[in-house]
C-alpha cells in the first residue's frame, strides 16, 4: 500500500514546499523554525490530500454559494456602480482558541477604557482640563460633536457594539491598529464569509472543532431588544441608502437578524419621540443600530447639507425617548492621534496598562514629540492626526518613510512646524502572513483581521471569529483594503475540546409572539407598489413588442393598417420600434431593480437573482438582438423570465402589507393598460386586425376561443377583456383584486365607515360591474381610466406621505 | 448704551408645509461685562406644538420648534432691551504672534470660551491658500496678535466693496474674495478664513447694529439689519476682541451681541427644514432704536 499511495505526511510536506514565508515577519502558518503551528495540521492535512483541481472545484463551491446569495462587491463612489465578485479568499485564518481568549479578554479591557474616554469627552472633561488629552485635539476633531455635549445616553451607555482591526507584529505578539466605534461594519460579511467557507469545506468543517459564530448573533440581538423602552417598541438599523457602499451588508443583517432596515426618511420627529412613518401611521421606536454616519444624522443641528438624516433626531435624544447604537459622536475615537495617548489613558482611568498595545503613535502638536517624529520619519507614517482611516490605508495627505507626501511640495520639517497639531507620527506597520490559495497552491499574504463585540446584559462578547481582510501583495500591507485590491478571509477560532452548534433559531420552549403586520415604512410601502408596477409595465411592454415584431416581416408593408396603428400605439409610449430591444424596456426594468434594491431586506435571495438576471440578460440582448422574428423570439424569452420573478414574488412573498402593496401596483397598471389598449384597439374605428391583438396582448386567446362560440367581435373583447371578473387579465378582475387589498390594509375601515380610499375604490369597482359591452364604449373607457388614475393617487395620499 | 430691539420674520410656503421644524438664533446674548439683557420675548405664531429654550455649546441662547401640522405661513417675533456695558477692544499685555500656537497646543480648557474651537477650518469657513496670502502680506508689520486682528480688518475693509445684492447668504467666502465684494457676512467670515491661517483663533458673531441715520434725516422704521462680526483670540491676557470689518472699527457701544460661534452655519438666525412641494419666501424687519444710557 505504501508504493502505492503516498504517506499523510509527506502529502502535507510536499504541499508546504513551496510556501516561503514573508523575510521579517511572523507567519501564522508557520513558526519561526519552519514547522507547520499543531493549529492547523487537520486544515492542512485534509487540503494536502486533495489534488489542485479538486480543491478548485470546493472553493467554487463557496464562491457559488456567495454569488447564488447576492454577496457582491461595490466601489463606492464608481461612476457605474459596477459590482463585482466578493473577494474571498478559501483558506481561512486559523487561531488557537486559547490565543483567542487572550485577544478577546485585552479587546475588551480596552471597549471598557473607550467608553470611560467617551464618557469624560461628553462629560465632565477631565482629561484634557488635566493635561491627559490636548484640547485643541480634541476641538478639531470633526467627529467630536459639539451639539451633544452634556448629553446623556438614554441607555447610559456611549457605545453598545465596536470593532478593532488587529494585526501580529514582529514579536509575535497582537497590535491594535485601528478601534471602530461609530459604526463597525464587517459582522455581517463576516457571516457570510463564514457561510460560504462551510460550503467549501463541507464534511470537513463539521468536525474541525471550529467555534461557531451564530451564538454571537444571538446575543447581538438579545442586546440590542434589550435596549427598547418598551416591549412593543422597535429596534432598527439606520442606513445611508442603496448608494453605501455597505448597503448590501445593512440589508443582509437587517434580514438575519429580522430588524427593520430604514433610511432617514423613514424617521419623523413629534413630540420629541422618533417615529417611523409606517402606512399605519407613525410608529414609536426606541433603539436604532445606526450605520449612518453621525454628522448625516440631523441637518438641524449638524450637517446641514445631510440628505440623509431626520431632522430633529437630536430632540428626540434630549427627551431620552431612544438610544443610539452607538451614541453620536463616538466615532471621536476613530481617530488616529488618540493612539498616541491611550497608554496614558488607561493607567490614568483604569489604573492598568493596555493588556494588548496599540500601534505607536506621536501626536506632532508638542515639541519634544515632533522632534521625535523629525528624526525618525524614515519608519514613520505621518499624516492628518484626526484622520479616521486605518494605518494601513494611507491618503494622498500621508507621509510614508519621511518621503513627501503626494499632495505637498514643501520639506517635511516645514510641514511638522506649520501643522503640527493637525499631524500625527506613526510606526510603520508589519503585519503576520497567512496562506492563500493562488494557482494551485498556498502562499502567503499579509493580514489583518476586523473582532467585533457587542455589550450584553453580562458584559461584552466578543464574536469567535472575524473578518480577515488580506493583501493583494506581499511588498505593499496597505493593500489590506479591499480598494486596492486586497481579499478577504474568513477566521476560524479553534476550539482544543468538542463545539456545540448554535444557530439563530430559538430552541425548545419559551414563548414565540408573531410580528406586528401593518408596520411597513411608507417609503418601502412606496417603493413596493412601484416595483409592481415596473414590473407589470416591462411585461406589456414586452407583449406589444412581441406582437410587433411577429406581425412587421409577415405582411409585405402597407398591407394592413395594423402595424402603423401599432407603431404610433409604441411611440406614445415613448417605446422605439427602431431597435430590436428598445431602450424604454431596459429603462424600465431599470427602475424595477432600483425599487427592489431599496427593499433588499424584504426579498428572498431568489426573487432578487431572477430580476438581476432579467436585467442581465436583457441587456445583453440590446447588443445582439435584430428587429422582425428575432426580436419576438427575444421577447417570449424575456416574459418567461418575468414572469418567473412574478411567480417567485407571488407565491413566496408572505402576506403582510407589504405584498398587498406590490400586488396593487401591479393591478393597477394590468388595469390601466388594458383600458388604454381597449380604448385605441377596440374602438369600432380601429384597424382589421385590433380585435385580435387585444386578446394576443392580454393573454386571452384561448380562452376567448372556448368562452365565445361566435368569431372575435367587439363585444366578446370588450366583455372577455374588461368585464369578466374570471378573467385574471381583465380590467374587472383587477379592480377586484384592488378593492380586495384596499379593504385589507390599516384605516380602511375604521370605526365602522369606510376611509375615503375604500370608497372610492368600491365605487369603481360597481361602476364597472353593471356596465355591458354595449355601455362600455369609447367615452365610457375614457371615465375609466380616470377614475384608475385617481384611484393610484389617492393611494399615494393615504399611504406614502 | 440701552436699546430696544425688535424683529419681524415672516415665512410664506406655497404649498403647504408639513413637520416644519426651526432652530432660532435671536435673543441677545447676557453677557457680565460686555452686555445685560433686561428683558426680552421671542414669539412665533402659529403656535408651535413644541418649543424647547435653551443654550448651545457656546452658551447661545436658542430656540427650537416643531410645527406638526401644515401651516402657509410663520411668524417670528422678538422684543428686547438690552444694555451694552462694555467694549471688546483689546485690552492686556500684549501676546507675541510666535508664542500664540504654543499657547494653543498646551490650552487645557474644552469649555465654550476655549480658543481650541476656533482654530480648524469650518464648512463655511474651509482653509483658502488666496486668503492666507492676502492675510499674511496684509498683517505683515504687526507684531502683536491684536495688531494682526486690526490690520486685517483694515486691509479687507480698504480692499473689499460694500454691495449688498452681489452675494447670497451661501456664496462661498472664496468667491466673495475673489471679487472683493459682499456683505457683513461675507467679510466676516473672509476675515475669520485669514486669521486662523495666521493661526489666530476666531470665530463669528451674529447681532445687531446701531444704524445713525444721514444727518436731518429720521431713522427709518424697519430698515435696520442684521449685522455680523469677527471673535478673535488674542493670548491669554487679552483674550477675546470682537473686530467688525465691515465697518472698520472694535466692536464697541454700537454693537449687540445675539451669538458667537465657528461660522455662520452655527449661529443662523433662523434655521428652518420642512416638507413642502412648493417654495418659500421670507421677509424680515428689524428696528434698533436706542434709549440712551442707562439713567
Amino acid at each position: 500500500m505504501t508504493d502505492t499511495q503516498p504517506h499523510l505526511s509527506d502529502c502535507i510536506g510536499d504541499f508546504l514546499s513551496g510556501y516561503a514565508p514573508i523575510p521579517g515577519a511572523p507567519d501564522e502558518l508557520v513558526d519561526p523554525d519552519g514547522r507547520m503551528r499543531p493549529v492547523w495540521s487537520d486544515l492542512i492535512g485534509h487540503l494536502a490530500s486533495r489534488s489542485p483541481e479538486q480543491l478548485d472545484a470546493q472553493f467554487a463551491r463557496g464562491a457559488s454559494y456567495l454569488r447564488e446569495a447576492g454577496v457582491f462587491y461595490r466601489q463606492y463612489g464608481d461612476a457605474d456602480r459596477s459590482e463585482r465578485d466578493w473577494p474571498l479568499s478559501p483558506v481561512p485564518v486559523l487561531i488557537p482558541e486559547s490565543e483567542w481568549t487572550a485577544i478577546a479578554d485585552g479587546l475588551k479591557q480596552r471597549a471598557d477604557l473607550l467608553e470611560l474616554i467617551l464618557a469624560d469627552l461628553y462629560g465632565e472633561n477631565g482629561l484634557t482640563r488635566e493635561g491627559h488629552l490636548p484640547a485643541l485635539l480634541v476641538a478639531g476633531n470633526p467627529e467630536w460633536l459639539r451639539p451633544v455635549v452634556g448629553l446623556k445616553p438614554a441607555s447610559g451607555r456611549y457605545l453598545h457594539v465596536v470593532a478593532f482591526d488587529i494585526g501580529r507584529g514582529i514579536d509575535g505578539g497582537w497590535w491594535v491598529l485601528g478601534d471602530r466605534t461609530q459604526a463597525p461594519s464587517g459582522s455581517g460579511y463576516a457571516l457570510e464569509n463564514r457561510m460560504a467557507s462551510m460550503h467549501s469545506f463541507a464534511g470537513f468543517y463539521r468536525d474541525a472543532r471550529v467555534l461557531r459564530v451564530a451564538g454571537y448573533f444571538k446575543a447581538f440581538r438579545e442586546s440590542l431588544n434589550r435596549l427598547r423602552k418598551e416591549d412593543d417598541s422597535r429596534v432598527g438599523i439606520l442606513t445611508p441608502g442603496p448608494m453605501n457602499d455597505a448597503y448590501f451588508e445593512h440589508a443582509y443583517i437587517a434580514r438575519y437578524l429580522g430588524m427593520a432596515l430604514l433610511e432617514g426618511e423613514d424617521l419623523t420627529v413629534i413630540n420629541g419621540e422618533l417615529m417611523v412613518r409606517t402606512i399605519s401611521g407613525p410608529q414609536p421606536i426606541s433603539v436604532l443600530w445606526r450605520r449612518l454616519d453621525a454628522n448625516w444624522s440631523d441637518p438641524m443641528e449638524l450637517d446641514e447639507t445631510s440628505r440623509l438624516g431626520t431632522p430633529g433626531l437630536l430632540s428626540a435624544l434630549r427627551a431620552g425617548s431612544v438610544t443610539m447604537v452607538n451614541a453620536l459622536g463616538s466615532g471621536v475615537l476613530e481617530a488616529r492621534a488618540f493612539m498616541a495617548f491611550m497608554p496614558r489613558l488607561s493607567e490614568v482611568l483604569t489604573g492598568r496598562p493596555l493588556a494588548i498595545p496599540n500601534i505607536a503613535t506621536w501626536w506632532c502638536g508638542s515639541e519634544t514629540e515632533r522632534e521625535h517624529v523629525l528624526a525618525n520619519a524614515d519608519r514613520l507614517m505621518i499624516g492628518p492626526a484626526n484622520s479616521l482611516h486605518m494605518p494601513l490605508e494611507p491618503d494622498r495627505q500621508t507621509s510614508l518613510g519621511g518621503m513627501a507626501r503626494p499632495d505637498s511640495a514643501g520639506s517635511l520639517s516645514d510641514w511638522l512646524r506649520s501643522s503640527g497639531p493637525a499631524l500625527v507620527g506613526q510606526e510603520a506597520v508589519t503585519l503576520s502572513s497567512t496562506p492563500v490559495w493562488s494557482d494551485g497552491r498556498i502562499a502567503p499574504r499579509p493580514m489583518s483581521i476586523r473582532v467585533f463585540m457587542v455589550r450584553t446584559a453580562s458584559g461584552w462578547q466578543v464574536m469567535p471569529g472575524g473578518y480577515a481582510r488580506i493583501a493583494a501583495s506581499n511588498a505593499d500591507p496597505s493593500a489590506v483594503s479591499l480598494r486596492r485590491g486586497g481579499s478577504v478571509a474568513d477566521v476560524w477560532v479553534i476550539s482544543e475540546g468538542p463545539v456545540t452548534r448554535e444557530t439563530m433559531l430559538e430552541s425548545g420552549s419559551g414563548e414565540f409572539g408573531r410580528a406586528q403586520s401593518g408596520w411597513l415604512p411608507s417609503r418601502a410601502a412606496d417603493n413596493l407598489f412601484w416595483l409592481g408596477r415596473y414590473v407589470e409595465r416591462a411585461e406589456g411592454m414586452m407583449r406589444l413588442l412581441r406582437a410587433y415584431h411577429g406581425r412587421v416581416n409577415e405582411l409585405p408593408e402597407g398591407a394592413t393598417p395594423l402595424i402603423p396603428s401599432l407603431e404610433s400605439y409604441l411611440e406614445a409610449r415613448g417605446v422605439s420600434i427602431h431597435d430590436g430591444i428598445p431602450d424604454a424596456l431596459v429603462t424600465v426594468l431599470g427602475a424595477a431593480t432600483g425599487s427592489a434594491n431599496r427593499l433588499r431586506d424584504r426579498f428572498s435571495i431568489d426573487a432578487w437573482a431572477s430580476l438581476a438576471d432579467l436585467q442581465k440578460t436583457v441587456e445583453r440582448m440590446r447588443e445582439t438582438v435584430a428587429r422582425g422574428d428575432d426580436a419576438a423570439g427575444a421577447m417570449s424569452v424575456l416574459l418567461r423570465k418575468i414572469t418567473g420573478f412574478s411567480g417567485l414574488v407571488h407565491d413566496n412573498m408572505y402576506r403582510f402589507a407589504g405584498w398587498r402593496f406590490l400586488s396593487l401596483g401591479r393591478a393597477l397598471e394590468r388595469a390601466i393598460s388594458t383600458v388604454h389598449l381597449l380604448q385605441i384597439f377596440a374602438d369600432p374605428i380601429a384597424p382589421e386586425g385590433g380585435l385580435d391583438l387585444c386578446i394576443e396582448i392580454g393573454d386571452s386567446v384561448m380562452t376567448h376561443r372556448r368562452r365565445y362560440s361566435v368569431n372575435t367581435n367587439r363585444a366578446t373583447v370588450i366583455d372577455l377583456l374588461a368585464l369578466d371578473p374570471l378573467n385574471p387579465r381583465s380590467v374587472a378582475c383587477q379592480i377586484e383584486e384592488i378593492v380586495g387589498h384596499i379593504n385589507l390594509l390599516p384605516g380602511a375601515g375604521e370605526k365602522g365607515r369606510l376611509s375615503p380610499l375604500a370608497r372610492a375604490a368600491l365605487r369603481l369597482s360597481t361602476d364597472i360591474s353593471v356596465h355591458t359591452p354595449e355601455t362600455l364604449d369609447g367615452e365610457a373607457l375614457t371615465t375609466l381610466a380616470a377614475q384608475i388614475y385617481d384611484l393610484s393617487n389617492d393611494l399615494g395620499e393615504a399611504y406614502f406621505n | 448704551m440701552r436699546y430696544d430691539i425688535s424683529v419681524k420674520m415672516t415665512f410664506a410656503y406655497q404649498a403647504a408645509a408639513v413637520n416644519a421644524r426651526q432652530i432660532v438664533h435671536l435673543m441677545p446674548a447676557d453677557r457680565p461685562g460686555r452686555q445685560r439683557l433686561i428683558a426680552g420675548n421671542l414669539s412665533f405664531s402659529p403656535h408651535p406644538t413644541r418649543r424647547e429654550d435653551r443654550f448651545d455649546f457656546f452658551g447661545n441662547a436658542e430656540t427650537a420648534v416643531a410645527f406638526d401640522g401644515a401651516m402657509h405661513e410663520v411668524d417670528i417675533r422678538l422684543q428686547a432691551r438690552v444694555e451694552v456695558t462694555g467694549s471688546a477692544f483689546p485690552e492686556g499685555l500684549p501676546t507675541p504672534v510666535d508664542a500664540l500656537g504654543a499657547e494653543i497646543a498646551a490650552w487645557r480648557d474644552i469649555g465654550p470660551a476655549s480658543p481650541v474651537h476656533f482654530c480648524a477650518a469650518t464648512m463655511r469657513v474651509p482653509a483658502d491658500p488666496d486668503i492666507a496670502a492676502y492675510a499674511r502680506e496684509a498683517t505683515m508689520g504687526a507684531d502683536s496678535v491684536a495688531g494682526r486682528v486690526e490690520a486685517l480688518g483694515l486691509a479687507l475693509n480698504r480692499d473689499m466693496r460694500f454691495d449688498p445684492n452681489a452675494t447670497t447668504v451661501d456664496t462661498p467666502a472664496a468667491e466673495a474674495f475673489a471679487e472683493r465684494h459682499g456683505v457683513c457676512q461675507d467679510f466676516t467670515h473672509i476675515m475669520i478664513s485669514g486669521l486662523r491661517s495666521l493661526g489666530i483663533p476666531s470665530g463669528y458673531v451674529s447681532g445687531f447694529i446701531r444704524t445713525i441715520p444721514p444727518p436731518g434725516k429720521p431713522r427709518l422704521e424697519g430698515a435696520d439689519a442684521m449685522h455680523a462680526w469677527v471673535s478673535a483670540w488674542c493670548g491669554p491676557h487679552v483674550g477675546w476682541v470682537e473686530y467688525d470689518p465691515t465697518n472698520a472699527t472694535f466692536a464697541g457701544p454700537d454693537h449687540v451681541v445675539v451669538a458667537w460661534g465657528r461660522d455662520y452655519g452655527e449661529v443662523a438666525p433662523v434655521k428652518g427644514i420642512m416638507r413642502t412641494a412648493g417654495g418659500q419666501t421670507s421677509d424680515q424687519a428689524v428696528d434698533v432704536v436706542p434709549l440712551g444710557p442707562a439713567g
